[in-house]
């Protein structure tokens, strides 16, 4: 039983057209994207120096001979005490306590940077594996999850982060973790709307019927489809984690003193703003830079994404 | 299209039963349930292509999944080649899966637009690990891709890169490349331009050859069935009108459904279509939440009759037919029957509360 | 409706319940010797152990929660460590600042947050829209404390060294007393907090305004020969509004939780700063009683965004 349609070619009907047309993948051409756009070269020029510069913090620090915490009460302070300003010897002035500037900022985003990218990658991973659970397997495991991360956003989270650091004294791992925390939940949600709609594709049928598991449908099937606005958020709370850390320092309750932070930096030239305008100025500069480095770069890569697409669930 | 002898039964499906609870569950409250598919029992033979027909909603995809295990079912038994299916785990029925093989409706909904084309088709392969490396994946994909009309080259693509058609092919390769006895195929042309229907269908045929398939062939489409299969099974509202061999039903269809469906597949010849008996059903296919009593077919049947509502037809030879031709009507369509005249309503007292169709009316114009 | 109404307030006491619980075991658990601190460090052993008896912090754990909760119910929310003031006394005190601080941002963030979105989606990529963006990621990249640095700097201290004294530096006037110096003193603070978050509504308003504007209906609406003014404003607006009522909510909720820099900086005597000094002071009851307070607005906030969104988009279904 053949049916004849009219025109028909054998399997050459399938066969591509000889023209070496090279498919260019939706990463490929996210890509392209990217690389075109000045504002993410610009973004990404300046978080690349300014990683570079936290690396070579310590390298600075030699050359310069002070370290991020030695005081030099005799040339770093005037007479009344005060911080000096922007000099040969203190390139970019001094703190109140006669530490060199230079150096403690190019240590503060040694701090800015770790928390900043360690607790988002914390954060993605938990809020990607939570949502995809919930998303997935429905049910009461989605239930108590979705009731779990409606739960972790309803928590006010400043206070408790506030709570949470005091009573167990400032740290490093304390301060990743605790905006570790308060992040994870908005991925998660979004995460696990995605994967709602995404389950009902004909194509994860198509995958069960192959015979798939649980784990390979949602980390094979599933997952490609997420990478693109996770990548996104991701991006995007790299600059929110930087500002929560500043914003801990600043109150005193991010990495202990006397580590350099750009944050405790700030909170400690408050009294001293109208004297020694360079106290506030640098570390403010820096933390401005970094941060609206990240946010430009994480729109411009959204716009590579997906130029037309979740705008809306996003933001 | 394939030899049909009686071979033994590669499928066979015992009175299948599969209703879903509509909307939200409530506690307390005792759900309303959608009777897709309510007593089938059917088989598909070693070799053969079976037929299963119906409009949307007649419950012909719920089965599908039904047999395939995609779904549990409500009640029922699924035994395939041998083996009692109806209850295994997702781990017991791994190995089955092997051995049968689903080709999906939509060829842009059921490839994941994200992988890549040859790690779609080798899926099977990895899950089963059956992949002796990723070089012999490569290899066994690739021979998948050959064997549907694909260019091997195209490996590395995304399913974007193709046309429907070739998509189409993609999906039959994922079903394929295991080697698998036995392919349900669900509306697989149905999305497909008419002109590329044909390459498809031409490709199974060819594939049920070489590789000895046998295909479940679900569609609504009369016209592509008759060319495809070898018998054909038509479903109502959750329930089998007829089985027949398809010569057999197209020439003399039993069931006034069946009849009616096949009065509106369209004929080339002007001629022939003009003085063809056009039979026009009245009213619409009724909600399967609340079925009809009786037959099912009852309130749209032109030949209706009190015992249509009092008890259900079973599915049986009627009145000369050989004994591959069974039907589940009272009174089947007899030679000379004109359909297409209206006829009195019975008259129906004991109507079910819920059915909300009105009163019979006299089918035809 | 109801059914909702109960549902969502059932959920929220469980939040609330489970957030208690959190601190409670959070303070516990952790190293702490409030009775110390209000002992003063030269105090005897003795006399810590007498606090400690009179806090009633020697006796156990569940038996502290248990009587906690009795008393909450009841409406006493016990007496700070500190400065044995009734709990809820220095609640009432501190709200009126924080709402005064949060709902003047408020109206403050909408219509500039909204406006420039709107701007923006008007012209998309032009000028406008270009600036809008600067503006938002500008504002996106700023903490709070940042920006209230600089406005202090610039709006306060510059202007003072120029004679004009125009805004102050800090304080809080109640609105009962004296409105404008009520206004004067929360104009910096206002527009501190509202800079940050307009940026994050301007964005939103814009993303969503445009989704609308590219419908099918907008296009018939301009077809049908309506002004432009009316298209965007009536028909487009009251669409693309409701993602942003729904952040609206969100954020007022949360905020009151998260004032506490904004007020740090300008001396408010609101909830933040109690938060913070009761952190400080180690002092559980204040603690608990201003932990309890703003996962309540939120809770609440959330019930009627909720109850919000069913009446903007009659598609929702409350079930």
């Amino acid at each position: 039983m053949t049916i004849t349609a009219p025109g028909q070619a054998a399997a050459g009907a399938a066969a591509a057209p000889t023209v070496a047309i090279q498919g260019r993948g939706p990463w490929r051409l996210a890509w392209d994207r990217l690389r075109r756009d000045p504002a993410a070269i610009a973004s990404a020029a300046v978080i690349v120096l300014i990683v570079a510069a936290a690396v070579a913090a310590p390298a600075v620090a030699h050359a310069v001979g002070h370290g991020p915490n030695d005081q030099y009460p005799d040339v770093g302070l005037t007479t009344a005490g005060l911080p000096v300003g922007p000099s040969r010897r203190f390139l970019l002035g001094t703190d109140n306590l006669g530490r060199d500037l230079l150096v403690r900022v190019l240590y503060g985003a040694r701090i800015s940077l770790l928390v900043g990218v360690a607790a988002t990658l914390l954060a993605t991973v938990a809020g990607v594996v939570v949502g995809l659970a919930a998303g997935y397997f429905s049910g009461l495991v989605d239930l108590t999850l979705a009731r779990f991360m409606d739960v972790v956003l309803s928590f006010p989270y400043l206070l408790f982060a506030i709570a949470l650091v005091s009573v167990h004294g400032p740290s490093l791992a304390i301060t990743i973790l605790v905006i570790a925390f308060f992040s994870w939940a908005a991925i998660g949600r979004i995460v696990r709307g995605q994967t709602l709609s995404i389950r009902e594709q004909e194509y994860i049928e198509a995958s069960w019927s192959v015979g798939s598991g649980a784990a390979r449908v949602m980390f094979v099937e599933i997952l490609p489809n997420l990478l693109a606005p996770v990548i996104v958020l991701a991006t995007l709370l790299i600059p929110t984690a930087i500002v929560f850390e500043a914003t801990l320092s600043f109150l005193g309750l991010g990495v202990a003193p006397p580590t350099a932070t750009w944050g405790g930096m700030l909170s400690d030239s408050l009294a001293f703003y109208q004297v020694a305008w360079w106290f506030p100025l640098f570390p403010g500069l820096a933390l401005l830079a970094l941060t609206l480095a990240f946010n430009l770069l994480g729109d411009s890569v959204r716009d590579a994404l997906d130029p037309a697409g979740w705008r809306t669930v996003i933001g | 299209m394939g030899a049909s002898q009686d071979g033994d039964a590669l499928l066979r499906l015992r009175d299948v039963v599969k209703h879903f609870p509509v909307g939200q569950r409530r506690v307390g409250a005792t759900a309303d349930v959608v009777h897709a598919v309510d007593g089938v029992s059917l088989e598909v033979r070693r070799g053969e292509t079976l037929g299963l027909v119906g409009e949307t909603g007649c419950g012909k995809s719920t089965l599908a999944r039904c047999a395939t295990r995609l779904l549990a079912l409500t009640s029922g038994r699924v035994v395939f080649d041998g083996h009692d299916i109806t209850a295994l785990s997702r781990r017991q029925l791994r190995p089955f899966r092997r051995e049968f093989q689903m080709v999906f409706q939509d060829p842009y909904g059921s490839l994941n637009p994200h992988r890549r084309v040859g790690s779609i088709i080798g899926d099977p392969l990895t899950v089963h690990g059956l992949a002796d490396g990723s070089a012999g994946r490569r290899r066994r994909v690739q021979e998948a891709m050959e064997l549907v009309g694909l260019n091997p080259e195209h490996y590395n693509r995304y399913p974007a890169e193709f046309s429907g058609g070739q998509r189409q092919r993609i999906g039959v390769a994922r079903a394929l490349v295991l080697r698998p006895k036995l392919l349900v195929c669900d509306e697989p042309v149905s999305a497909l331009d008419v002109s590329i229907r044909a390459q498809i269908i031409n490709l199974l045929a060819d594939l049920q050859r070489e590789l000895d398939l046998t295909y479940l062939f679900i569609s609504h489409d009369l016209s592509v069935v008759r060319q495809v299969c070898d018998r054909v099974a038509v479903m109502y509202l959750g329930k089998l009108a007829e089985v027949a061999p398809v010569a057999d039903l197209y020439r003399r269809p039993r069931h006034p459904y069946v009849a009616a469906l096949l009065s509106a597949v369209p004929v080339p010849d002007p001629d022939l279509s003009d003085r063809r008996q056009r039979i026009i059903l009245a009213g619409e296919v009724p909600t399967p939440v609340h079925p009809p009593a009786g037959c099912r077919f009852h309130p749209r049947c032109p030949k209706a009759r009190r015992r249509c509502v009092d008890q259900a037809p079973e599915l049986v030879p009627r009145g000369g037919d050989e004994a591959r031709h069974v039907t589940a009507c009272h009174f089947p369509v007899e030679p000379g029957d004109d359909l297409a005249l209206p006829h009195p309503p019975i008259d129906q007292p004991g109507q079910d509360a819920g059915d909300d169709l009105a009163p019979v009316a006299g089918g035809g114009r | 409706m109801l059914r909702f109404l109960a549902h969502r307030l059932l959920l929220g006491l469980v939040v609330l319940w489970i957030v208690s619980v959190a601190v409670f075991v959070l303070f516990f658990v952790t190293p702490h010797d409030p009775a110390r601190l209000i002992a003063g460090r030269l105090a005897t052993p003795q006399t810590v152990a007498l606090v400690n008896h009179r806090l009633g912090l020697d006796r156990p754990l569940p038996d502290q929660y248990g009587g906690f909760v009795w008393r909450a119910l009841h409406g006493d929310l016990g007496y700070s460590y500190y400065s044995s003031a009734p709990v809820r006394q220095l609640l009432a005190s501190r709200l009126p600042v924080t709402v005064s601080l949060v709902l003047g941002a408020a109206v403050l963030w909408l219509v500039l947050g909204v406006g420039v979105g709107v701007a923006a989606a008007r012209r998309p990529r032009s000028v406008t829209d270009r600036a809008g963006t600067v503006f938002v990621l500008t504002g996106l990249s700023m903490p709070t404390f940042l920006v209230g640095l600089l406005l202090i700097y610039f709006l306060f201290f510059r202007l003072h060294l120029a004679g004009v004294d125009l805004f102050p530096a800090g304080g809080y006037v109640p609105l009962s007393q004296d409105p404008a110096g009520w206004a004067q003193h929360l104009l910096l603070p206002w527009i501190t907090l509202a800079v940050v978050i307009a940026a994050t509504y301007s964005r939103l308003t814009r993303s969503s305004l445009l989704e609308v504007l590219g419908q099918d209906y907008i296009r018939t609406a301009r077809s049908k020969g309506l002004s432009e003014e009316r298209v965007v404003y009536r028909q487009g607006l009251r669409s693309a509004l409701t993602p942003v009522v729904t952040q609206l909510g969100i954020d007022i909720g949360g905020l009151l939780g998260g004032v506490i820099v904004t007020e740090q900086v300008f001396g408010l005597p609101g909830l933040g700063q109690l938060a913070w000094q009761s952190v400080t002071n180690q002092d559980l009851p204040v603690i608990i009683g201003t932990v309890l307070i703003a996962s309540l607005f939120i809770v609440v906030a959330n019930i009627l965004v909720d109850l919000s969104y069913a009446f903007l988009d009659p598609r929702v279904r409350l079930a």
